[in-house]
C-alpha cells in the first residue's frame, strides 16, 4: 500500500515560503516538510503565523513567494481548487461550516480529491451526531458537531493530507478527546496530517513532530523523542 | 358585476397586465440575484442585455428567417456568451473591489450598448409578430386571454422555477449557495470557483435575453426598452432581499400585481407604487423582505 506509514517518503515540502495579505508580510522564509502518515503540529503564539502557513500552503493568502512542494509537484503558482485537488482537506479555524446548506449538504459538498475516501456510512458511523442531524441547517449544529462536520467533510473526499486548524478551540473536554481519538483512527489508517494547536496537551501525545513557528518562520523543531528532554524550550517559546 | 367602480372584465384585464409585468420583473431580478450572489456585482448592463436579447430575436427573424422558437433558445445562448467574455474581460479584475465599481462598469456597458443600437436602429422602434401558433385568443368566460400573453406567464414561471429549483435543491445550487457565502473555502475544497462566477455571469445574463425575447411580440423593440424596465427591476432587488433567488420571484410576480392593481384604483399612482414600497422596505427591513439580516 502506498499510502501507509512510509516516514522516509515526503508528502510535503515547503522552501522558503513568504506571504502577504495586501501588503502586508506575514510569512518570512516558513521552511518545513511533512513525510506520508506523519502527524505533525505548527506551535505558537496567536498571531505568529501558523493559520497563514495552512492558508498558503493552499494559495489562499495574498501574494505567496517561495516554494510549495505537494508530493514532488510545485504549487506555487497554481490556484487553490488545483492545489486541493492534489489531495488536501482543509478544516479552517472558524470551521467554515455553510449556513445556507443542511448538514448533509455541507458533508457532500467537496469533490473527491483522492481515491479511497470514507463512505457517507463510515463517517456517520464515526461521528454518529451529524447522522442524526443530516437535515438540520449546518450552522442550528452545536459547536461541537460544527467541528465533527467539518472534519467529516473533508474525509469523505480521499484527500491523504489534512490541514486541520484549532479543531479543539472552544470545545468541552469531553469532545476534544474524541477528536483525539479520530486524530487517532485517522493516523491509522496512514493519512497525513498537519495540526495548528493551541492546546499543547492536546497535541503532545498525537504528532511525531512539532514546529514552533514565531514572526512568520520556524524557530525550533521538536521530535516526539525529543520532547521530554527539551520541555524548558517549548515552555519558553509558547509560554504555556 | 363592478369592483372599484370598475369591470370584472377590466379587473382581470388589468391583473394580466400586472401577472405580465410581474413576469419580466421575476425573470430579470431573478438573473440580478444569481448574479449578485456569485460575483457580489450590481449587474447594471442587465437592461441592456435585454434589450439586446428582443433585438437579436428582430434581426434574427427579419435578417436570417430565424423564428420565434428558435430564438428563444439561440438568443440567450449568444447573450450568456456575451456575458462570459464580458466577465472574463471586464468583471474579474474587479471583485476585490467595494460594490460599487462593478456598478459604474456594468453601467458604462449599458450606455456603450444602448448607445450603439441607437446608432444603428434609431429610437422609433421595431415590431415583432408574435409567432403563428401563439396569435389570438381564448375567451375564459370573464376575460379575453391573448395567448401570447398567457405563454409569457407560463414560460417565466417554468424557467424561474426551473433555476429555483437547480439553486436551491441540486448539487450544483449547493455550490452556488456555498460559493455566494465563502467562494475562498469552497474553492480551497477543490471547486473551481472562477469557472463557476463565470457561467454564473453567463446564466444570468441568458435569462435576461430570454426575458427580451419574450418581451419582442409584445413590446415595442427599442434600444430604450432595458433602460425603462431596469430601474424597476431594481427596484424589485431590492424589496426582494439583495441575492434571494425565491424573494426576486415571488416579489417580482408580487409587485407586477400590485402595480395593476394600483392602476385600478388610483391610476396616478401606479408608476411610482413599486417606489414607494421600497422606501418603507429599506426604512423597516433594509435586507428586504426575504433576504438575510447580516
Amino acid at each position: 500500500m502506498t499510502d501507509a506509514y512510509s516516514p522516509n517518503v515526503e508528502m510535503l515540502r515547503i522552501t522558503d515560503l513568504h506571504a502577504f495579505y495586501g501588503e502586508s508580510h506575514i510569512l518570512h522564509g516558513i521552511d518545513l516538510s511533512v513525510n506520508r502518515g506523519e502527524v505533525v503540529t505548527l506551535l505558537g503564539r496567536n498571531g505568529a503565523g501558523r493559520t497563514t502557513t495552512l492558508k498558503a500552503i493552499l494559495g489562499l493568502t495574498g501574494r505567496r513567494t517561495g516554494s510549495v512542494m505537494m508530493n514532488g509537484r510545485e504549487t506555487i503558482a497554481m490556484p487553490p481548487h488545483r492545489i486541493a485537488r492534489l489531495g488536501i482537506g482543509y478544516c479552517p479555524e472558524e470551521r467554515g461550516i455553510f449556513a445556507s446548506l443542511t448538514a448533509e449538504e455541507n458533508l457532500l459538498l467537496p469533490p473527491a480529491v483522492g481515491s479511497g475516501g470514507m463512505s457517507l456510512d463510515a463517517i456517520y458511523a464515526m461521528f454518529p451526531n451529524l447522522a442524526e442531524r443530516r437535515a438540520s441547517q449546518g450552522t442550528r449544529l452545536s459547536g461541537g458537531e460544527q467541528q465533527m462536520l467539518a472534519m467529516a467533510r473533508i474525509l469523505r473526499t480521499g484527500a491523504r493530507l489534512l490541514l486541520l486548524d484549532e479543531i479543539t478551540e472552544g470545545l468541552a473536554p469531553v469532545i476534544k478527546q474524541a477528536l483525539g481519538q479520530v486524530i487517532r483512527a485517522l493516523r491509522e489508517k496512514g493519512l497525513t496530517i498537519v495540526l495548528v494547536e493551541q492546546n499543547f496537551r492536546f497535541a503532545a501525545p498525537l504528532a511525531d513532530r512539532h514546529y514552533v513557528v514565531e514572526h512568520g518562520r520556524i524557530v525550533e523543531r521538536v521530535d516526539k523523542n525529543e520532547l521530554s528532554s527539551r520541555m524548558s524550550t517549548l515552555h519558553e517559546l509558547l509560554g504555556v | 358585476m363592478e369592483i372599484f367602480g370598475v369591470s370584472l372584465q377590466g379587473l382581470a384585464g388589468q391583473l394580466l397586465i400586472g401577472l405580465i409585468n410581474g413576469s419580466f420583473y421575476a425573470v430579470l431580478s431573478l438573473g440580478l440575484a444569481v448574479i449578485f450572489g456569485q460575483l457580489n456585482i450590481i449587474n447594471f448592463a442587465h437592461g441592456a442585455l435585454y434589450m439586446m436579447g428582443a433585438f437579436l430575436a428582430w434581426i434574427g427573424l427579419t435578417h436570417f428567417g430565424i423564428n420565434y422558437w428558435a430564438a428563444l433558445l439561440l438568443v440567450p445562448l449568444l447573450i450568456g456568451l456575451l456575458g462570459i467574455v464580458i466577465e472574463r474581460a471586464l468583471l474579474r479584475w474587479l471583485y476585490q473591489l467595494d460594490h460599487l465599481y462593478g456598478l459604474l462598469l456594468t453601467f458604462g456597458l449599458a450606455l456603450i450598448i444602448e448607445g450603439l443600437f441607437r446608432y444603428y436602429f434609431g429610437i422609433s422602434g421595431e415590431s415583432y409578430e408574435a409567432p403563428e401558433a401563439l396569435r389570438g385568443g381564448v375567451d375564459l368566460g370573464f376575460m379575453f386571454l391573448p395567448l401570447y400573453r398567457g405563454w409569457v406567464v407560463v414560460a417565466s414561471l417554468v424557467v424561474c422555477l426551473a433555476t429555483w429549483f437547480i439553486i436551491e435543491r441540486t448539487k450544483l445550487g449547493a455550490y452556488l449557495r456555498a460559493g455566494t457565502e465563502n467562494p475562498k473555502l469552497v474553492q480551497a475544497l477543490g471547486i473551481n470557483v472562477p469557472l463557476m462566477i463565470t457561467l454564473t455571469y453567463g446564466f444570468g445574463v441568458a435569462l435576461a435575453g430570454f426575458a427580451g425575447v419574450l418581451a419582442a411580440p409584445i413590446l415595442q423593440v427599442n434600444p430604450l426598452m432595458g433602460s425603462n424596465l431596469i430601474i424597476v427591476v431594481f427596484a424589485v432587488v431590492v424589496i426582494g432581499g439583495m441575492g434571494s433567488i425565491l424573494g426576486s420571484i415571488v416579489t417580482g410576480l408580487g409587485l407586477g400585481l400590485v402595480e395593476a392593481l394600483t392602476r385600478v384604483v388610483y391610476p396616478e399612482a401606479s408608476a411610482v407604487v413599486i417606489f414607494v414600497i421600497m422606501v418603507i422596505v429599506l426604512l423597516v427591513r433594509p435586507a428586504g423582505l426575504f433576504g438575510r439580516e447580516n
